[in-house]
């Protein structure tokens, strides 16, 4: 647990330690605060909430979440320092979850930035906190499932740009399987099984339930084992390489 | 004395390649065996298998008893490791990263402190702790490689061309160091400075194509060469004619091998030995008995680097 903790700690200082994190932070809260007010008609809508802002959010994290989470196996495996990472006295599983909590708790950073929204919200009427709170939790966990998915593309190359374009392609077939025009489109070449099982590992759906704040269980449930199959999947591609 | 670096019987193919065949070697306490071999010949693949970075193919290696592929961790926890090119993460400052190192294998408060402090000593860092390592010239990387890898004081150690990118000063301070804790650990070192094989290991092994083609003491290696024992006189060079002929005239000399001293007058007359006996006294005795008098005399070990061709290059035919 104790090396989990620092190993953790080095990935998210690294994640400051360049210009990266801030740039990433920003160009995140201009984006999301661009679409929420101009596209999503922050204002004119007349209500109290943060569904415009929920609501973008997928497709802004679909981009920018393969950004965080790049780097995580590639640069160390094109520095070499894969190889001194994996001959420390560190087990697997805490080098996989150490790097995802890092990335996670920095994907946490960048979304508590966004509280002027909520502020704003506040102070124009008064919403339903409680489910803006579920948005808010419906992000994180949203978020956790591209990070697991980037993780594991990030472990199978030492090129940065690799593992985004195959983050952002992985994320892409997750999110779209639940949108009603992806659905419609599969249901002519899909048979009906397949299609029903597609719609379920869908991530957007079940997001979709929690911002409106309806939290289920078994989308829970669904969510951390998602996050759980990726992180196994981020390990046996780890550990394949080195027989490799 | 039981072998602290076992490998048993190491395979490793990369697809078609075999990148290391059947490498067996045991190392023991207080050896320091000088791991040898061309580019591309297999030493690096070898030592990230024994490190438990890479899995063989076939074959498995223990570290002071412990399986690398049952008993990971506790390979882990013996093992001072400086891989290939000494990697080290470049964003974080030299203190920091060692602090991290430490932190990892378990140490807290003030002996992480203290560890690091040690590591920083042995290592002669103290000059650039608060530098970013990204911004330090290779040879400070390497040493910050060292440092790591000593951190914890590991029994076993495993030092991918410890003292490559160094200056003949920084080498010489690798080398006492190496030879300093040499006699309570197992010591792997991988180089390409066949001096340097001479000066700290206790043992060779020559690999060439993923095989491993010599296991002996220097000096045996050395003893293997034509040149070992062979005895180079310098004489003024109006005696080297009379004086080659006398050493061609022993009987244990198989060979005369002339080459003169540009510019001084003089001219070094090389005789090589017949069977690697030693030739000195007879040599001595000849030239005594031609009346000529050697400006200098000396007994060559044998040249390592035309051990190292042979051995390399002959299987290659």
């Amino acid at each position: 647990m104790r090396t989990l903790l620092v190993i953790a700690r080095r990935e998210l200082a690294a994640y400051f330690a360049t210009p990266v994190a801030y740039v990433f932070i920003v160009i995140f809260l201009v984006l999301l605060g661009a679409l929420t007010f101009s596209v999503g008609n922050f204002f004119d809508r007349g209500q109290a909430d943060l569904a415009p802002l929920f609501s973008f959010l997928p497709w802004l994290f679909l981009l920018l979440i393969p950004a965080i989470t790049m780097r995580l196996w590639a640069e160390e495996r094109r520095s070499g320092t894969i190889e001194l990472l994996l001959t420390l006295p560190v087990a697997l599983w805490q080098a996989v979850l150490g790097k995802f909590l890092a990335a996670w708790a920095f994907a946490a950073i960048a979304l508590v930035l966004t509280f002027p929204m909520v502020i704003t919200v506040n102070v124009l009427g008064t919403p339903d906190n409680g489910v803006i709170l579920a948005g808010y939790a419906g992000a994180l966990l949203l978020a956790g499932c591209y990070l697991a998915i980037g993780a594991a593309m990030s472990a199978l190359t030492r090129n940065q740009v690799i593992a985004f374009v195959l983050a952002v392609a992985a994320c892409f077939v997750f999110t779209v399987f639940g949108s009603p025009v992806v659905a419609g489109f599969l249901a002519e070449a899909l048979p009906s099984g397949v299609l029903e099982a597609a719609r379920r590992v869908s991530l957007i759906g079940r997001y979709d339930g929690i911002t409106r704040g309806v939290v289920a269980l078994r989308d829970l449930v669904f969510f951390v084992t998602f996050i759980g199959f990726w992180l196994y999947a981020n390990a046996v591609i780890v550990e394949w390489k080195k027989a490799a | 004395m039981a072998a602290m670096i076992e490998a048993l019987g190491l395979v490793k193919r990369f697809g078609p390649v075999t990148a290391v065949d059947q490498v067996s070697l045991a190392v023991a306490r207080g050896e320091v065996l000088g791991f040898l071999g061309p580019n591309g010949a297999g030493k690096s693949t070898t030592m990230k298998m024994l490190a438990g970075y890479l899995l063989p193919t076939r074959g498995t290696a223990r570290l002071c008893g412990h399986d690398v592929l049952e008993e990971p961790l506790a390979v882990k926890r013996v093992l001072g490791y400086l891989p290939e090119g000494a990697p080290t993460y470049p964003d974080m400052t030299v203190a920091a990263f060692l602090d991290w190192i430490a932190a990892v294998r378990g140490f807290d408060g003030r002996e992480r402190r203290a560890r690091v402090e040690r590591a920083v000593r042995l290592a002669t860092l103290g000059d650039v702790l608060f530098y970013p390592i990204e911004a330090l010239s290779k040879g400070f990387k390497r040493r910050v490689g060292l440092a790591q890898a000593l951190l914890h004081d590991p029994e076993v150690l495993i030092l991918d061309e410890p003292t490559d990118g160094l200056d003949p000063n920084q080498k010489a301070e690798v080398r006492r160091l190496i030879t300093t804790m040499a006699p309570e650990k197992a010591i792997i070192i991988s180089t390409h400075i066949l001096e340097e094989v001479e000066a700290i290991c206790t043992r060779a092994v020559v690999i060439a194509r993923g095989r491993i083609v010599a296991d002996a003491t220097p000096a045996e290696l050395a003893a293997r060469n034509r040149w070992h024992n062979a005895t180079t006189v310098v004489v003024h060079e109006t005696e080297a004619d009379a004086a080659e002929a006398a050493l061609r005239a022993v009987p244990s000399v198989a060979a005369v091998e002339r080459s003169a001293r540009v510019g001084t007058g003089f001219v070094a007359l090389s005789a090589l030995p017949r069977d690697g006996h030693p030739i000195e006294g007879a040599v001595r005795d000849a030239l005594a008995a031609a009346g000529v008098a050697p400006r200098e005399l000396f007994v060559e070990r044998g040249r390592l680097d035309e051990v190292f061709r042979d051995l390399t290059l002959k299987e290659a035919a």
